[in-house]
């Protein structure tokens, strides 16, 4: 099932994966979403991967945090409701330490066709990034799975500090 | 026991290369009054993930010990950590916790850990082990104990109420915490 706008087409999931690992990403944790879920499959069947199933956003960008400090470039995918659940996290600790964090955050409530729990996050989630200074783009499947990727390590080298791809519907699924 | 016995004597059993992620909050504070060292970090913001941070800490650096030091209003913020620490149940991570069933660095309102033993929730999710300190010196031989094993164990101390006179605050900005702490743990 597809939420947003773009058709189900074929999964660019194992092309993302392959490109976060040629940029060097090696530490990888998060709540799922099915927006998300070629992604979470393909890192959680992956032994060289080594993905952590959080129980919380927050707590896995704390996880992120804690594997930076070790070494690790670290990556959590979540869902654009646990944005809000990490409004802190971000704020109080990535930005203000600068810990550097590639985000992967889902697009639901993209329009008013998915689910009603899901249309103010939708709506807000692009300002609420802005406010907090977080640079982020869109993950459109007509570009290279690399070029994203590539693009967000550029800023978290840049800055050292979060990130964030996001995922409408249909291209990691 | 006092805050302060309690954090001597964590100071007095690390060893030199053990890494500490220390919750927000007054403990931050203490321990950086009477054991501060580089392998320390202080979290100020972002309550209730300073287990999460540690538990990153030791999946990233298997091979040194990584201590988290809590409060119980941490402890009962980020529950839901102790659970992951129980899932990937490194071997490699420690958890002390200073209960004083308090909030104490916003006025000392009651948190409810004077109902929850929380060691008993680290056991129920999968510690190897855990010990629970009334005193300072069972607090002191709990530490040696529990670092002599294999993790994740919790250690919980009870330790009085109220503040500490004289305590000082962080000097580093977060940003030096940040590189001095990621030196300390890459090493």
């Amino acid at each position: 099932m597809s939420h947003g706008s773009h058709p189900a087409g074929p999964s660019h999931a194992p092309a993302f994966v392959a490109a976060l690992k040629e940029h060097g990403f090696d530490f990888f944790c998060g709540v799922p979403c099915s927006l998300l879920k070629g992604l979470v499959s393909l890192l959680d069947g992956d032994a060289g991967a080594r993905y952590v199933s959080a129980t919380r956003e927050d707590s896995a960008l704390g996880l992120a945090a804690g594997a930076f400090f070790g070494g690790k470039r670290p990556m959590v995918l979540m869902q654009n409701s646990g944005l809000g659940v990490s409004v802190n996290a971000l704020a109080s600790l990535h930005t203000l330490y600068e810990i550097p964090v590639l985000l992967v955050i889902s697009w639901r409530g993209e329009d008013r066709s998915d689910a009603p729990e899901h249309w103010m996050m939708g709506e807000i989630m692009h300002p609420l990034l802005d406010k907090m200074t977080i640079p982020h783009r869109a993950l459109s499947p007509d570009v290279p799975m690399s070029a994203h990727v590539g693009w967000a390590r550029e800023q978290l080298v840049a800055t050292n500090k979060p990130v964030a791809l996001i995922v409408p519907g249909g291209v990691l699924e | 026991m006092n805050k302060v016995e309690a954090i001597q004597a964590l100071g007095g059993a690390l060893g030199p290369d053990d890494l500490v992620v220390c919750c927000n909050g007054m403990i931050g504070r203490e321990l950086y009054t009477y054991a501060e060292r580089p392998q320390n970090f202080y979290m100020i913001g972002s309550m209730g993930l300073g287990l999460s941070i540690a538990l990153g800490l030791a999946l990233a650096r298997p091979t040194r010990r990584v201590v988290a030091l809590d409060g119980d209003g941490n402890v009962l913020m980020g529950m839901n950590a102790l659970a992951s620490v129980g899932s990937e149940r490194p071997e490699n991570l420690w958890h002390v916790v200073l209960d004083n069933h308090a909030h104490a660095s916003t006025g000392g309102q009651r948190t409810i850990s004077g109902q929850i033993a929380l060691e008993k929730v680290a056991a129920a999710v999968g510690y190897r082990a855990t010990y629970r300190a009334e005193t300072a010196p069972v607090f002191e031989a709990s530490l040696r104990a529990g670092f002599g094993q294999r993790g994740p164990v919790m250690v919980l101390g009870v330790v009085d109420g109220g503040t500490v006179k004289g305590i000082g605050r962080v000097k580093e900005t977060p940003a030096e915490l940040t590189a001095r702490f990621s030196a300390e743990a890459r090493r």
